[in-house]
Formats: structure tokens, C-alpha cells, sequence
């Protein structure tokens, strides 16, 4: 547990501000609430986009599965299914704390494990492509998805879904929720700051960096593959679940399956943090989150044109994003060691090494 | 036994005939060497050994079993691995990582993957880079080494992986003249002391005839000579073929 | 669903008008298929504003239409106007991405994608737009039934067949078609020669534009168009040529009237809100197809 010390001091400056800040900014728990949502978005993205290199442009499927698998147990576990999505909202639900509560955990880890097997059926099929076919694919499948939730009348089609009323007081459920998903974004970076640090981190760096090397070497490439996206999907399932429930009410495109908001802010967020490194998607979450709150009502319309052309600024002139320039700039900070005068006479000492003239 | 069988394998990209009926057999434990001149067909016959293009006919055996519809990564997860003749690392990461990545895939079970890497990795890790000279690289990144040095990072990460039998594919094209007689007697001592087969692809005549022990000649696609080094040296098809009089 | 294949069998005259809608459609993806094919056989970019620029060429045709000139007119504005566009999108954007990874040049295409449909929203609102050329629609008896076919299909079909037949025999004979062919085979040896292969680069990239400028004025004559429907023409786009391969013209033209006449029934029989899937159905069908094809040559898709 030695090199993750490191993280100890930042860590615990962000458990703390984590833990106080509804209390200390009660006007914005939801504003808070989002934030970690975001940082667990950038987060699970990185691990397929940033450590494994393969860039998609679909994992807001999870998200959305998760959030229907969870709104069909809450409500599927008191009523019929069918009759509550035919009534569009009609049929008010009283639910007692013990009702709500057992729908909610029971669907939040449903929306978990669901979102992990529609990640392994998925994943059988595009994970034979590689680069653009697999960003490509993974994007229609997201565009797709929605649409067909939309078309499917037993989930409430295109009118969506109205989430269980949280049986309480207004302020406590926004304090659950907030809770939920801060916990939840702890959870996930501290779950794959430990992941990257076993022979599974080193192996999906290993597939970005030579795909063709790696399987070379024998590497079950498509075993850590499976595992890298299940995992994303399992985080990204429970967070869809929890927004549901915190938005209130559900539908396919704009909520559920949202691939030009959410799915892209995925992407962005880690490309601006720094792809590939532990901290850079929640820094690059963070920053992303601060300034479209501060700046998105203002720019009038045009904040998705800002949107895309950050993006493509981004990408092509900024892609180590901040933590990877960081790391360009000073190295050594990030112990990577540097040699300047890698050349021919360092050939020489390897051969006096290797024919033992040059030992001790 | 043998351990890998070739027989009969012929392979040919659109009308181009790269590998007509080759055969040939490489022993366990032993230096296996393919000599021939370039365009031959040596690199088209290594990557159907490996498993990266299917062949046309013939068949491939490894320890008995037919491999020749497998692919890549079961091929090496079989024990037989190649190195790159524009050689393969993680130009991103530092040594240690390289060789630590290369932990042996063969035996991982689904629970392998979350285990960290034990102390004893590691050391292993260190010692195979000393074996082959990197020790005091072991930190640097890996892309900065000297073309040579990749070689011999990727031949340590081949030996990290425990292979039955080891492919190189022209282990000191383009490397530094005072880094081979280092690099023959370290795949020597891999073949004695780890017991290691190795099948070795070269061009370079010296290199092959001090390093094995059997060669096969393979020209225009087609098998021409097999023997020993001395047998190879002195047969006049073998000594056409290079001067290009066929 | 099963009404609708029963109303085919029955009614066989049917089959002809979606078969014929599907071509005369069909004939414009092949223009935008034949454009991506184009920039990514020889610049190695994968477009994904292709749709994008489709939509903006549909738009142009409709503003000319708004000033009370018969949109038919607005082809060659289209074409001079995104020739234009695509000249000055390369050297802002598509030259800093050539020589990066793939997913660079996709997800930079994507921003731009993203910023061309607002930008149309903002200018045009999100209506579904259809631009009348003002052409007769005739009815043809047959097979039991009438079919009906608007001359201006026809046309747009002819016009189609007519610009794609122009930019192959521009690529073959022209110099600089020539010198596009030999930058795309090898760009180091076409520099050497004395190829200008940046001024390549943007002629491609601005010819591609233009191209999918003439594909969108006639898809908004026969079809419509709307600011987000840049997507999924992007999608069909890599649905086709993924499906033929960019160096192969025949094979992008009958994968392009294949995916036109698919959409038709599959419209027809499933409804019209699944176009979108209908699309994505194809393209990870084609996906599949493309990974079983390549592991008989143990390789992955790349």
C-alpha cells in the first residue's frame, strides 16, 4: 500500500469537503450531487478509454440500462409493471420508508449486475473491433438504445417512467441522494485506484499501448477486456440508478440515454483531467462541472456549439490533457525517470556488462 | 520429441507463392536455426508458426498438437513465443513494467488478474534485466533505450513469460556490432540454463553459424538444405542461393 | 409488424415503390459513402461530421429556395460553398489530426459534428425541413396497383449517377485526381516526388465536403432534412463503406442502394421510428460480418 500514500492527503482533503459541503452550501447539494456523478463518469470512462485505449462512445448504454432495471424493481416489486406505465404517472404510489428503501437497495444492485451482463453480451460483439469501428459501433449501439426504450410500451415507451415518491422530508431526500452518489464516486476511484495497482492495471496498459504484443505475449486480452468494461458498467449501472430516482422521473432520451450530453461529457471530462492517470478524470470532472455551471446560462443557445468546439480544441491541441502535460513538464515528480544521454556509448556499457568487462 | 513439426505448410498472398511445402522440425532444447536469403519466405513461415495469417495446406504441430488453426494469443498461451524483427515494447513504461507484464499467461486463472505483483516478481524481474544487462536501466522508460537495448528488454520479457520455445526473428538485425557477442552467448546460456528452445531467424552468417547447432536454408519459398553449421557452410545451393546464381 | 409483410405479398406493387424509393435514396448515401471512402482511404480520416456536411448542403439548397430560386440551383452553390468549407475546416482542424491516432481524427470530427448542428438549430430551428423544387409527381400503373415516382426523384437519381461518374474520372485523369491516388498509396514517396501533399490533403478533404454538399441538396429535395439528422447519414456512410471497403467503387455503390432499398422496408414493415436502429442493426451486422471474416484470417478488425 506503499505508493498509495501518495493519495492520502488529497484524498482525505476531498473526503472531508465531500462530507460537509451540503451542509456548508445547502443551496447547491444538488449542483454537489452531480459533480460526483460526474467524476464517476470520467472515471469509468478512463478505464476503458484511458488505461485500456479502447475509446467508447457508448457507455451511457449502462447508465441508462441501470436506471430502467432500477425503476422496474422499485416499481415492479408493489405493482404491475404494464398497468403503472400505462397509467403515465396516473397511479399514485404510497410508499412506507421500509418499501422505499428495500426497492431502492434491492434496484440499485440490480441495476449493478444487469448493467454488467449487458456489458458482457455487448462486449462479445464489438470487442473483436479495434480504433474507430469499436468507437463507432459502441456509439450506434448507444443511439440506438434509446430509441428502442422508446418504442417499447411495457417500460412507458417514450413517456418514460415516474420514479417512486421518496416518502420523507424534500431536504432528506436530497440528502440521500447527494450522499449516494458521493459515496458512490469514492467508492469507484478507491476500487480502481487498488485495480490499477494489481496485474490487471499493468495489463490494459499493456493492451493500449501494443494490442498486437500483448496477445503476443499470451495475454487473455479478451478476458481483461470483459473485466475492464463490466466494471465500468457496474459503476455506471448504479449511478444511472440513483439518478433516476434523484431526477424523479425517467425517459429514454434525454435522461436515460442522453450520448450527446452525458455520453460525450464522459469523454471530455477525461481528456481535459489527463486520459490514463488516476487523478486526471476527477480533475478534469471537477473543472468541467465548475465552469459549465458557472458559465452554461449565460452563453445563451450556444453553449453545445462552446461544447464541440472544446471538444475539438481538446483533442487537437490539448490531448495529455492537464495531468498528462503535467507530467511532460516535470517528470520526476511523477518518478518516471528521464536519461538524457541515451546514444551509442550507452550500447558500449551494455556490452561491457554483458561480456563482464564492465561489471561492479 | 520434437516440439514444433512442420510439415508440408505452403502459403501464398494472392498469386505471390511465399512458402511451397516447407518442412522442417525443431528439437526440444536445442538451437534451431533458418537461414535464407531476403524475400525467402523465413518471416511468412515464422508468422504461421505463430498464428498470424492461416496457411494454405500442410499442417503444424506443437507438442503433438495441431496448431495451425489456433490463434495468436493461444499459440502463445501454448508455450511458443516470437519476438518482433522490428521489435515490440511498451515504449510508455519503464523495465521493471515491461518485464512485469510479461509474467507468465500460460497457468493465469480469472483470479490471476487482481493479484499484485509479490516481491518475488519483482526480483525476478531484476534478475533477468541484469541477465541481459539493463539492470541500471530498470527505471528508465523503455522507448528511450537504444534500439539494441530493446532487443535484449524484449528478449528478457520472452524469458520472464517462461516459454517451452522461444521464436526470434532476426535478433541482431540492426543492432549495435559490440552488443551481438553479448547478445549470442545470453541466448546460449537461455537455452542451457532454462532450458529454453529457441528457433532463430538470421541473416547474419556468423550469428547463425556460432548460435546453432541444426539449420534449414529456405529459398524462393521452397526448402533447400538442412544440417549442421559446417554441412550449411559448405553446400553449394546454400552458397548459390546468397550469391543469387539459381 | 406481420400486417405489414402480409400487405406486401398482397399488394406486390408495393415492393416495387419501396424498391424504387430505396434506389433513388440509396444513390445519394453512395455520393456521402463514396466522400468518406475518399478521406479515409487517403488521409486515414475517419469523418464523422460527414452526415453533417450532407445536412449543411440540404440547408443551403433550402435557403435558396427561401430567396424564391428554385432549389435545383442551389447544387452548385452547395458544392462552391462546402468545397470552400471543407477547404478551410481542413487547415483549421483535419491538418492537426492526420497524423495522430485514429480515435483522435473520429472524436475531432465529432466536435465539429456536434458544433455544425447547433449551429444549424440556431440558424434554422429544429423543424424537419422538405425543399420543393416544384416538380411534377407522376403515377405509373403496375403490378395491379399505382406506384407513384416524382420526376424530381428521377432527376436527383440522374444528377446523382452524373457527379459520381464526374469525380471518378476526375480522380483518374486530372492531375491532381492523380496525384490524390498516389498520395493515398504512399504519401512519403508522393512528397518525395514533388507532390504537395498538404494542398492534397485539403483538395480531398474540400472535395469530399463538396461532395456531401450535392448529396444534401438532393437528399433535402427528395427526402428532408433537419439539423441532428447529420448523425445518422454519418452513420450510414460508415455503415457502407465499411461493409465494401474504400478502395473498392462498385462495392460502395451496391452497398449504398442496398442500405437505401433496406431502410425502405424495413421503414415499411416496422415503422418509421426505427430508422435510426434500422441503421445501427445494419452496421453492427456489418461489424459482425466484418469480425467473422477476419478471424478466418486469425486477425482482428482494425
Amino acid at each position: 500500500m506503499k505508493e498509495h500514500s501518495k493519495h492520502l492527503v488529497p484524498g482525505l482533503v476531498i473526503l472531508v469537503f465531500g462530507v460537509a459541503a451540503p451542509f456548508l452550501f445547502p443551496n447547491y447539494v444538488f449542483q454537489f450531487a452531480i459533480l460526483w456523478l460526474m467524476i464517476t463518469f470520467a472515471l469509468t470512462w478512463d478505464t476503458m478509454g484511458g488505461q485500456m485505449g479502447y475509446n467508447s462512445l457508448g457507455n451511457i448504454v449502462f447508465f441508462g440500462v441501470g436506471m430502467y432495471v432500477s425503476a422496474l424493481i422499485q416499481v415492479g416489486l408493489y405493482y404491475d409493471i404494464g398497468d403503472y406505465t400505462a397509467a403515465y404517472g396516473a397511479i399514485k404510489v404510497d410508499y412506507t420508508m421500509e418499501q422505499y428503501f428495500t426497492g431502492l437497495i434491492l434496484g440499485l444492485i440490480a441495476a449493478g449486475l444487469f448493467a454488467v451482463v449487458v456489458a458482457v453480451a455487448f462486449g462479445s460483439i464489438v470487442f473483436g473491433l479495434r480504433g474507430p469501428y469499436f468507437a463507432i459501433g459502441t456509439l450506434g449501439v448507444a443511439l440506438a438504445a434509446g430509441e428502442l426504450i422508446g418504442a417499447w410500451d411495457w417500460v412507458g415507451a417514450g413517456s418514460g417512467i415516474s420514479m417512486p415518491v421518496y416518502p420523507g422530508d424534500p431536504d432528506d431526500r436530497a440528502l440521500l441522494y447527494y450522499f449516494l452518489l458521493f459515496v458512490l464516486g469514492v467508492a469507484t476511484f478507491l476500487f480502481l485506484m487498488c485495480l490499477y495497482s494489481t496485474r490487471f492495471g499493468l495489463a490494459i496498459n499493456a493492451i493500449r499501448d501494443d494490442e498486437e504484443k500483448a496477445e503476443a505475449m499470451g495475454i487473455h486480452t479478451k478476458r481483461h477486456k470483459t473485466v475492464a468494461w463490466s466494471i465500468s458498467a457496474f459503476f455506471l449501472g448504479i449511478s444511472g440508478g440513483v439518478f433516476g430516482n434523484m431526477a424523479g422521473f425517467i425517459e429514454p432520451l434525454e435522461v436515460a440515454f442522453p450520448t450527446v450530453t452525458f455520453g460525450i461529457f464522459m469523454v471530455v471530462m477525461s481528456l481535459l483531467g489527463g486520459k490514463g492517470t488516476l487523478w486526471g478524470p476527477v480533475l478534469g470532472a471537477t473543472l468541467f462541472h465548475i465552469v459549465k455551471e458557472v458559465t452554461w446560462t449565460q452563453l445563451l443557445g450556444w453553449q453545445w456549439v462552446v461544447l464541440g468546439l472544446l471538444i475539438i480544441i481538446n483533442v487537437v491541441f490539448f490531448q495529455q490533457g492537464i495531468i498528462g502535460w503535467a507530467q511532460d513538464k516535470w517528470p520526476e515528480r511523477f518518478g518516471i525517470v528521464v536519461e538524457e544521454d541515451a546514444g551509442g556509448l550507452t550500447d558500449q556499457e551494455t556490452a561491457e556488462v554483458l561480456t563482464g568487462k564492465g561489471a561492479g | 520429441m520434437e516440439l514444433i513439426e512442420v510439415s508440408g505448410v505452403s502459403k501464398s498472398y494472392g498469386g505471390v507463392v511465399a512458402n511451397k511445402q516447407v518442412s522442417l522440425k525443431v528439437p526440444r532444447g536445442r538451437i534451431t536455426g533458418l537461414i535464407g536469403p531476403n524475400g525467402s519466405g523465413k518471416t511468412t513461415l515464422f508468422n504461421s508458426i505463430v498464428g498470424y495469417h492461416p496457411i494454405d495446406e500442410g499442417s503444424i504441430m506443437f507438442e503433438g498438437k495441431e496448431i495451425s488453426h489456433l490463434r495468436v494469443q493461444e499459440i502463445a498461451r501454448l508455450g511458443l513465443l516470437r519476438t518482433f524483427q522490428q521489435t515490440r515494447i511498451y515504449s510508455k513504461m519503464d523495465c521493471i513494467k515491461n518485464m512485469l507484464i510479461s509474467v507468465p499467461h500460460r497457468t493465469a486463472t480469472f483470479r490471476d488478474m487482481f493479484r499484485p505483483y509479490s516481491p518475488e516478481l519483482t526480483d525476478k524481474a531484476e534478475h533477468l534485466l541484469e541477465f541481459v544487462g539493463l539492470y541500471a536501466k530498470r527505471r528508465l522508460i523503455s522507448g528511450d533505450l537504444s534500439f539494441g537495448q530493446q532487443k535484449l528488454l524484449e528478449f528478457a520479457m520472452a524469458l520472464m513469460s517462461e516459454p517451452e520455445v522461444l521464436l526470434l526473428d532476426e535478433p541482431t538485425a540492426g543492432i549495435n556490432p559490440t552488443l551481438i557477442n553479448g547478445l549470442i552467448d545470453r541466448l546460449k546460456r537461455a537455452n542451457e540454463e532454462f532450458g529454453i528452445t529457441l528457433f532463430v531467424i538470421e541473416h547474419n552468417m556468423r550469428v547463425i553459424m556460432n548460435l546453432a547447432e541444426n539449420i534449414y536454408c529456405i529459398a524462393h519459398g521452397e526448402m533447400l538444405a538442412e544440417g549442421t553449421p559446417k554441412q550449411i557452410q559448405n553446400d553449394q545451393r546454400v552458397i548459390d542461393a546468397y550469391l543469387g546464381a539459381h | 409488424m406481420i400486417d405489414n409483410i402480409n400487405l406486401l405479398i398482397l399488394a406486390p406493387y408495393l415492393n416495387i415503390q419501396l424498391l424504387l424509393d430505396g434506389l433513388f435514396i440509396g444513390a445519394i448515401f453512395v455520393l456521402a459513402a463514396y466522400g468518406l471512402a475518399l478521406v479515409w482511404g487517403v488521409m486515414n480520416v475517419k469523418n464523422l461530421a460527414q452526415g453533417d456536411f450532407v445536412i449543411m448542403g440540404g440547408y443551403i439548397a433550402w435557403q435558396v429556395g427561401v430567396w424564391g430560386i428554385n432549389p435545383l440551383f442551389g447544387l452548385p452553390v452547395a458544392i462552391v460553398f462546402m468545397f470552400g468549407f471543407g477547404w478551410a475546416i481542413y487547415y483549421l482542424v483535419i491538418r492537426y489530426v492526420i497524423e495522430r491516432d485514429l480515435f483522435t481524427s473520429l472524436l475531432a470530427t465529432f466536435g465539429l459534428a456536434l458544433v455544425i448542428s447547433q449551429v444549424l438549430n440556431l440558424l434554422f430551428g429544429p423543424e424537419v425541413q422538405i425543399v420543393d423544387s416544384g416538380f411534377a409527381v407522376r403515377s405509373i400503373p403496375i403490378l395491379g396497383g399505382e406506384i407513384t415516382v416524382s420526376e424530381i426523384k428521377f432527376l436527383s437519381f440522374l444528377m446523382a449517377a452524373a457527379l459520381a461518374a464526374a469525380v471518378v474520372l476526375f480522380m483518374k485523369n486530372s492531375r491532381m485526381g492523380q496525384a490524390i491516388r498516389a498520395t493515398a498509396q504512399d504519401a512519403r514517396a508522393a512528397k518525395v516526388m514533388g507532390i504537395d501533399t498538404e494542398r492534397v490533403y485539403a483538395f480531398t478533404f474540400a472535395l469530399n465536403a463538396a461532395i456531401c454538399g450535392a448529396a444534401g441538396v438532393l437528399i433535402a429535395m427528395i427526402w428532408n432534412i433537419q439539423p441532428f439528422y447529420g448523425m445518422t447519414h454519418s452513420i450510414r456512410s460508415f455503415v457502407i463503406v465499411t461493409a465494401a471497403g474504400f478502395g473498392n467503387i462498385p462495392g460502395v455503390i451496391m452497398a449504398g442502394l442496398g442500405l437505401g432499398v433496406a431502410e425502405q422496408f424495413s421503414g415499411f414493415v416496422l415503422g418509421a421510428e426505427f430508422q435510426q436502429a434500422t441503421v445501427v442493426g445494419l452496421l453492427v451486422l456489418v461489424l459482425i460480418w466484418r469480425q467473422i471474416q477476419s478471424s478466418r484470417h486469425r486477425q482482428a478488425v482494425i
